[in-house]
């Protein structure tokens, strides 16, 4: 029986690879990726925690950031298309207009 | 321990039993559909290799292992080498739950004729299968050749939107038998098979599951007037074999939900339990056959709108419907 | 014993894929890193007793959203357009970004070590869960005591379709 804490340990290796990666890419889909990411992460401490406490209530979360998630790349992804169509790029350092 | 290891050593027996008889029927399944199809045309179909061609799946395949195997100069080299086997594998493992037969007792200790019954069993399949759909989008992607990568486009949209109709279509029977394990849903079918509650949910799934694996009249990811052969074009050799093997086995993946959820599975008078799955099975490909043989193929507006605009809205009103129906009755 | 094997295999694979996701040039190889690191999550879900998670988190992640992802890099054919400049807008950003990331993990390692998991303990342990059945208890509180997070969360998924149809829809005039 694998003590939780790994599990805990393991979920926060997960985000902080997802938070360095949106530090690091200037691609607006790997931004995106890596926010995928860290919503896993979530998820898996949610799943975590609802297991040591033996109830449902994070699991019933996980649902919903199950959503929160799939309408959050449905909405950035549409948004990553529409900048592509103007810009042709999806550098977000070339995406700056509202800089100046 | 010796019960570990009893328990361990007949899963071996089970998977490796289920594994070659289904990579067996995967092979005559290409035979049985060429001698369908020719007999409704009034061909003979395949007649030179074995009696009435019993040996061409064998004459095939050793054919197709000893072509030459080719990898585009432009290919993006690994995706083009996994995607044949992201495409076979799920097709394959969606088998490890489905019932073939009752319990049967060998000296002593009983044997379920499943590989493994699991609580959430139907959403495992669903989940399976909708990994494979990466297979296709990958080996269209990574041809870098313009009807590959539209015949992967084409065929992965239309596996997404008929993936819903089918996951809601089999709602209906879910909430019948208030169960996602397959073996209790063929339990609750001992008297009435869920055909005759469900008829609507039956024709949704029926429709969805002929363009969930791609076959005509959907067959517009491999239109070969339009698209040279869809996303397998740049692949030869065993490679492409796996692809037509994942197709066959999809096939026979929906082949057999269709058995478990809608004709009662294994349950039938006189004969074996597993010989009835066979022959309801065999039924619901003859019935692909027949299809294939008979409609033209669709546009790919047609299908789009058909799928999104008639078959879903047809599947939520067949669940609100049965649950207004359980509700009533209680 | 299988268990803790399991966790370790699929927790190597779940980081190693995640590295990938990050650091590979083409973003069609992040798409499938990330899908491998779903489906890893997938298998420790079900080591925690979440099977309808475990499910739903393949058909819904893997099986919907990154779909999405790589319909999107294929249609922009990204990897020829935008090849990643090779030197940083701003200086030093990878390496203080790693370095800030290995700070980040090890507040969270720190935290995670040395505050002992604690709390009351609810009803639903694995074997009371095992009676019910894990999928019919997520139903059952979904329809009951989050009845209004779920329509809630249902009006999200209907405005994101609406707002994703218009912003990538084609301009009619022209």
């Amino acid at each position: 029986m694998i003590p939780l804490t790994w599990y805990l340990i393991l979920s926060g290796a997960l985000f902080t690879i997802g938070a360095t990666g949106v530090l690091i890419r200037r691609n607006a889909l790997v931004i995106l990726m890596c926010i995928e990411l860290m919503l896993n992460a979530v998820n898996l401490a949610f799943v975590t925690f609802s297991r040591h406490h033996d109830s449902m209530d994070g699991q019933i979360f996980v649902f919903f950031i199950m959503t929160v998630a799939a309408a959050e790349a449905a909405v950035g992804l549409a948004i990553i298309v529409a900048v592509f169509k103007n810009k042709a790029t999806v550098n977000v350092d070339k995406i700056n207009l509202m800089k100046w | 321990m010796l019960d570990v290891i009893l328990f361990t050593f007949i899963a071996i027996i089970k998977i490796s039993i289920v594994f070659g008889l289904l990579l067996l029927t995967i092979a005559y399944l290409i035979w049985i559909e060429r001698k369908v199809m020719a007999h409704m045309q009034v061909r003979l179909g395949p007649m030179r290799v074995g009696w009435h061609g019993l040996l061409q799946p064998l004459a095939d395949g050793i054919k197709l292992l000893f072509k030459e195997d080719i990898v585009p100069y432009k290919a993006s080299k690994v995706l083009f080498i996994m995607a044949p086997v992201i495409a076979i594998v799920p097709a394959l493992m969606s088998f490890a739950v489905i019932p073939f037969g009752n319990k049967i007792t060998i000296s002593g200790y009983s044997i379920d004729m499943v590989i493994t019954d699991i609580n959430i069993g139907i959403l495992f399949i669903l989940a399976v299968t909708s990994v494979g759909v990466y297979g296709i989008i990958l080996a269209g992607w990574s041809s870098s050749n313009k009807y590959s990568l539209l015949g992967g486009l084409r065929s992965s949209a239309q596996m997404i939107s008929y993936e819903l109709s089918i996951g809601l279509s089999l709602i209906g029977v879910l909430m019948i038998t208030q169960s996602l394990s397959l073996v209790d849903i063929v339990n609750a079918q001992s008297k009435w098979w869920f055909v005759l509650f469900q008829p609507i949910g039956f024709m949704v799934y029926a429709i969805s599951a002929v363009a969930e694996v791609n076959r005509c009249p959907f067959d517009l990811p491999e239109a070969e007037s339009e698209l040279v052969a869809g996303y397998h074009t740049e692949y030869s050799s065993m490679k492409f074999s796996l692809f037509f093997m994942a197709e066959y086995a999809n096939i026979l993946t929906v082949s057999a939900i269709a058995v478990t959820f809608f004709f009662g599975g294994w349950r039938g008078p006189f004969l074996p339990p597993v010989i009835w799955f066979l022959i309801k099975m065999f039924l619901c490909i003859f019935f692909f056959v027949w299809i294939r043989s008979t409609y033209p193929r669709f546009r790919y507006d047609q299908l789009m709108n058909f799928g999104w605009k008639f078959l879903l809205p047809v599947a939520l009103a067949n669940i609100i419907v049965t649950g207004l129906v359980i509700v009533l009755i209680g | 014993m299988l268990e803790s094997l399991l966790f370790i295999i699929m927790g190597l694979i779940v980081i190693t894929c995640a590295i990938g996701v990050v650091f590979q040039k083409n973003p069609i190889y992040s798409a499938v890193f990330l899908i491998q690191t779903m489906v890893s999550l997938a298998v420790l879900y079900i080591l925690l007793h979440a099977q309808f998670v475990a499910a739903v988190q393949v058909m819904v992640y893997a099986g919907a959203v990154m779909v999405l992802f790589v319909f999107v890099i294929m249609l922009l054919n990204v990897q020829r357009a935008d090849q990643e400049l090779g030197k940083d807008r701003l200086i030093f950003q990878k390496v203080s970004a790693i370095f800030l990331g290995l700070l980040l993990f090890a507040v969270i390692g720190i935290v995670t070590v040395r505050s002992v998991l604690q709390g009351t303990k609810g009803e639903y342990t694995p074997e009371h869960m095992n009676e019910i059945g894990n999928t019919q208890l997520v139903g059952k509180l979904l329809f009951t005591d989050y009845v209004f997070p779920f329509e809630i969360a249902s009006i999200l998924l209907f405005a994101a379709i609406i707002g994703a149809i218009i912003l990538a829809k084609k301009e009619l005039k022209e």
